[in-house]
């Protein structure tokens, strides 16, 4: 690390920041008394929700891949696409940047937010400075302000579910995987936010306090 | 360091990375980066709390026109259907989807129309020059902590995909509901990104 002296944390100080409104109360005080938000140093079994989170989201992901996102019925036919389904038939229809865009969402972010959690979290069990803590913040608030917009799919099915019911002739409804898929996007974010920063700062500087 | 404990009320701390930093930060009326992490700790803005107050209550409104109007109405070899914002959440309620159904409805429509009013109700006694109204602490918290899962602009991009994929089938058109759920999902944007968390709570601290 770059630092030439240890920081001054709050907990080295002997007291415990708010994460909310950033004021500072002597260690041990359970309630801000700015935001009035619960204060922890530190926020408990942080690592341990983070893979708890963390596995939820990618079983939650398999049959989200396996299961159609929308089944189409058109005069009595009845056609079921998974993600990449719906990704080849953008493709077919020559809207290549909406395909790319649908990819993107669906199945590179989510297969991305799970890599670069599993890396965050198993970066801080490591020896102090084996990884730059500023890379593993970036990486940590890239994975938080993306996330959400895996939801992009679940949001084209029911807009098309909505949409196109055309009686007999035509209609399309959301399949299981849709489910599935809203619920891995929302565990991986609970699990991005279950990471306590903090921890990343602190692990860098193990053994050096 | 000192062996003295410090002042705590004289103090702050990057909620990022712990580093402490004095609280004469809160004052200068710059903004103020962490050092040490990059973290912006606060980002005061001159007349923020207007603009604010005007752009939640702005968004509110629409987002009651965006639920109160056709939203998307679809023309297909004779044929005509229309959805409404709240058809789009319904979609799911059949096939036994009715848990995502309401998950589509919170993300899209609830939490972003609560986050709003939270907002609303936090700024409007500010906004006057009036005490903070009772509470206003807890509903500022909640409008932070809901911010992740307020999603409608991510659903105006899903909206775009899927006039792609029912572009050959069928002409869509957009209903006024359509342009006031852009203009939500811009409002919203441009609330967040004028909205200093940590000024905010400097405002709301009791006396
Ligand atoms: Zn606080
Ligand atoms: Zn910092």
């Amino acid at each position: 690390m770059a630092h030439a002296a240890p920081r001054l944390t709050a907990r080295r100080a002997g007291l415990v920041a708010c994460r909310h409104c950033a004021h500072v109360w002597p260690a041990g005080t359970p309630v801000c008394g700015v935001c009035r938000a619960s204060l922890t140093s530190r926020a408990p079994h942080s690592l341990q929700r983070v893979w708890a989170w963390w596995v939820a989201g990618v079983v939650t992901y398999i049959p989200a891949n396996l299961f159609p996102m929308m089944k189409t019925s058109m005069l009595g036919d009845e056609t079921a696409s998974t993600i990449i389904g719906g990704v080849l038939d953008l493709l077919h229809h020559d809207a290549a940047f909406v395909a790319a865009v649908v990819f993107l969402a669906s199945v590179c972010i989510p297969l991305g937010k799970f890599l670069a959690i599993a890396w965050i979290a198993l970066a801080l069990r490591r020896p102090a400075g084996s990884v730059p803590a500023h890379q593993l913040h970036r990486v940590h608030a890239l994975v938080e302000f993306i996330g959400r917009w895996s939801m992009i799919d679940v949001f084209v099915v029911a807009i098309l579910s909505a949409l196109v019911q055309f009686s007999v002739v035509v209609s399309i409804h959301p399949g299981l995987a849709a489910i599935s898929f809203a619920c891995s996007v929302g565990f991986t974010m609970l699990s991005a936010q279950s990471l306590d920063p903090r921890l990343i700062y602190d692990a860098s500087e193990q053994g050096r306090t | 360091m000192t062996s003295t404990s410090p002042d705590p009320a004289r103090l702050v701390a990057c909620p990022t990375c712990d580093t402490l930093f004095h609280a004469d930060l809160l004052t200068a009326g710059r903004t103020a980066t962490c050092s040490c992490c990059g973290t912006v700790i606060f980002a005061p803005r001159n007349g923020a709390i207007r603009t604010v107050l005007a752009l939640a209550v702005a968004a509110l409104v629409l987002m009651a026109v965006a639920l109160g109007f056709p939203f998307l109405t679809m023309t297909a070899s004779g044929l005509t259907t229309q959805a409404s914002v709240i058809d789009a959440v319904a979609s799911f309620a059949v096939d036994d989807m009715a848990p995502l159904s309401l998950a589509i409805g919170l993300l899209i429509v609830l939490l972003p129309s609560l986050r709003l009013c939270l907002l609303i109700y936090v700024t409007l006694p500010l906004a006057l020059g009036r005490r903070p109204w009772p509470r206003a602490r807890e509903a500022f918290r909640m409008n932070v902590e809901l911010r992740p899962w307020s999603m409608a602009e991510i659903f105006m991009v899903g909206v775009a995909v899927a006039m792609v994929k029912v572009a050959d089938m069928a002409t869509i058109s957009f209903g006024p509901a359509f342009w006031a759920m852009a203009a939500v999902a811009t409002l919203l944007a441009a609330k967040d990104a004028v909205t200093c968390e940590r000024t905010l709570w400097h405002m709301l601290r009791p006396a």
